[in-house]
């Protein structure tokens, strides 16, 4: 691999020398001619504000290429020495860490707790008496026992359906209370304790004889438990499976957008839902794709000067600045020309570095082929070494990986894929006998953010910007936004129309057709 | 008047003057078209030669505009107010007749009937 080829994947330690390094390279390198935003040329200090790891969505070299050019100061270059990048990651980290894990597991485990409680609370109206006061209860022979088997199964349809239902690990967190869940847990409890003072009062202290009216108590109490949880059901998961709303979701740093049906949720409840379509349809935020080039932005900013010839002309900001923009839009500028021309010239770029990816590819995968269980046990005449899949990614790798590495550079992928990445997907194509065409198929495309994250516990930070509270109910023209650093995600409701579907019946045998060819018009 | 490509096409023509009659908020003139150089020229029960694709009058309403100017059903309608008919589609063709501040279209129609008539003339020299 030459020296340009640099794969962004990272340990702490040697990060610094790397990007210092990278810098001394660039630096007596010629520039080449191809352009890369923010990089090349232009002096102006950037502000960047502290951004996430690398596998979360933003480009490190670009981050990196711009911090050599632009500081005066180089801090030291030994291996130890902690760059601005790592403090800004360390700081992240701590952020992620602990609080989400005590509050995530609280409103759950509650409710864990309530639900057990109520379960158990039939069993105990049972069993109390039978313990306390044996001697004392009326015999109750095959009533009792039929009861005794209906409250058994209903006990267990009850627990069955609750760990179908309920007993799923969180997938979010709410800013505020999640209003339906809350009103089930307080009539549960509400329901219970009554059940409960009613027993305490009605058998514990006179201590009740009749054993069959303390079960059937007991079976009122299962079945009230068995029609809440019917209650939860239509509450939670089925009330807005019915599509009521369409909702735009445009991200705001690229104007990626979809459309989807949703039905009658709460603010945030809705926030949720469209943050888990987010993350498997919207294609991963780029931060290195920016519309216009910097050259023909900073041309657009020199704008002209004002000078003020009168001496008692009052400083009229607005009217200077009004004039500036006036004269700014009659001069006849060529910006878009050459962004024209820079967009065209990109993209034939891409197209023939794609080129050349992709027959390097193909011929790479031709090195190689799957050995045949026949081929193995015979002697063979030319012995050929087995490799694993891993020792095989690796062996064909070599030849496709200068023009693996320009593609993504070309096209700013760069950031999302290390070379250990590219590695363990070749080893994966090949393990399934896949075709160049699969194998490119995760690079040629970008992708949507799944695919680019790893699984990490601590969970994505969002913030939800809303004018409303958030546990109000979708309505027309209602707008809330969802923030990330960097991005946001700004999210427009409108109801679905009322649809009127009339009915127009035809008769099958209707179907007749002339020839017209020639056609005669009244004048 | 069958139509010799590379040729002039010569005809014996009449000029008849078409007074458009205001009907509500159209002008009408009393009479159908047919044909053009997008229509097919096989279907045309007028015609002589059967690759003709010119214009021709397919029916007049009796005591209309064009019936009292002398059209007559089977003409074939060779200019309208200088505008050519003869290689024109049917919906242009349509326009040029239909113009709505017109009054008066011009028509230089030809028929069989005048062919003979101007032959027989030359003939009885």
């Amino acid at each position: 691999m030459d020296n340009e080829s640099q794969y962004s994947g990272y340990s702490h330690k040697s990060s610094h020398s790397r990007s210092s390094r990278k810098h001394r390279d660039r630096r007596d390198r010629h520039r080449s001619k191809s352009r890369d935003g923010s990089s090349r040329g232009d002096k102006s200090v950037t502000i960047h504000t502290p951004g996430e790891p690398l596998l979360d969505e933003s480009t490190r070299e670009e981050r990196d290429d711009n911090w050599g050019e632009t500081t005066t100061v180089v801090t030291g270059t030994s291996e130890h020495s902690i760059s601005n990048e790592d403090l800004t990651r360390v700081t992240k980290d701590l952020e992620e860490t602990t609080p989400l894990e005590c509050k995530r597991f609280l409103g759950p485990a509650l409710a864990g707790l309530l639900s057990f409680f109520a379960l158990l609370t039939p069993l105990a109206f049972l069993i109390l008496p039978q313990v306390l006061w044996r001697d004392r209860l009326d015999p109750c022979g095959t009533p009792c026992e039929g009861l005794y088997v209906s409250l058994a199964f209903k006990l267990l349809v009850l627990l069955i359906s609750s760990w179908a239902l309920f007993l799923r690990p969180p997938r979010a967190t709410l800013p505020r209370f999640f209003v339906f869940r809350c009103l089930l847990m307080v009539l549960v409890f509400l329901f219970v304790a009554s059940y409960w003072l009613f027993y305490g009062v009605r058998v514990l202290e006179p201590k009740e004889r009749d054993y069959r009216g303390i079960v059937e108590y007991a079976a009122s109490l299962v079945d009230a438990l068995l029609f809440i949880q019917y209650l939860a059901l239509v509450l939670l998961e089925i009330r807005h499976l019915q599509p009521a709303f369409c909702i735009k979701v445009v991200r705001s740093s690229d104007g990626a957008s979809k459309f989807y049906n949703v039905g009658h949720l709460s603010i945030q409840r809705a926030a949720v839902w469209v943050l888990d379509r987010y993350y498997s349809d919207f294609p991963i935020y780029n931060p290195a794709s920016h519309n216009l080039p910097k050259s023909i932005l900073n041309k657009k900013m020199t704008g002209f000067k004002v000078y003020s010839i009168d001496e008692n002309s009052t400083n009229n900001s607005t009217g200077q600045s009004r004039a500036m923009i006036a004269a700014a839009a009659r001069r006849r500028d060529n910006s878009h020309n050459e962004f024209y021309y820079e967009e065209a010239e990109v993209e034939r770029r891409i197209r023939k570095r794609k080129a050349r990816l992709v027959v390097a590819v193909e011929e790479a995968f031709t090195h190689i082929r799957r050995l045949q269980e026949d081929e193995a046990s015979s002697s063979p005449k030319h012995p050929r070494e087995v490799m694993d899949p891993r020792e095989a990614a690796q062996a064909i790798f070599a030849p496709m990986a200068r023009a693996l590495q320009k593609y993504l550079r070309t096209t700013r992928q760069q950031g999302f894929h290390s070379m250990e990445s590219i590695l363990t997907h070749l080893q994966f194509c090949i393990t399934h006998n896949m075709t160049p065409k699969a194998f490119l198929e995760r690079y040629l495309a970008s992708g949507p953010t799944l695919q680019y994250q790893q699984q990490s516990d601590r969970g994505r930070q969002w913030t939800l910007v809303s004018e409303e509270p958030v546990t109000a109910a979708l309505r027309q023209g209602l707008v809330f936004a969802l923030r990330r650093l960097d991005f946001s995600l700004v999210v427009t409701v409108t109801p679905l129309p009322f649809l009127r579907l009339g009915e127009e019946f035809i008769d099958p045998k209707s179907h007749k057709f002339v020839m017209r060819l020639q056609s005669e018009t009244s004048v | 008047m069958s139509y010799v490509p590379g040729q002039p096409v010569t005809a014996v023509v009449q000029k008849i003057e078409i007074r458009k009659l205001r009907q509500g908020e159209r002008l009408i003139l009393g009479f159908s078209i047919g044909g053009g150089i997008d229509q097919d020229p096989l279907q045309n029960p007028h015609s002589e030669d059967k690759s003709d694709k010119g214009i021709y009058v397919t029916r007049i309403s009796p005591g209309g505009p064009a019936d009292v100017a002398g059209l007559m059903v089977g003409d074939k309608i060779m200019q309208v107010n200088g505008w050519d008919m003869t290689m024109i589609k049917h919906f242009h063709a349509l326009q040029k007749l239909t113009k709505p501040n017109e009054e008066v279209v011009r028509l230089l129609v030809t028929r069989k009937s005048l062919e003979t008539a101007v032959k027989g003339a030359m003939g009885l020299h």
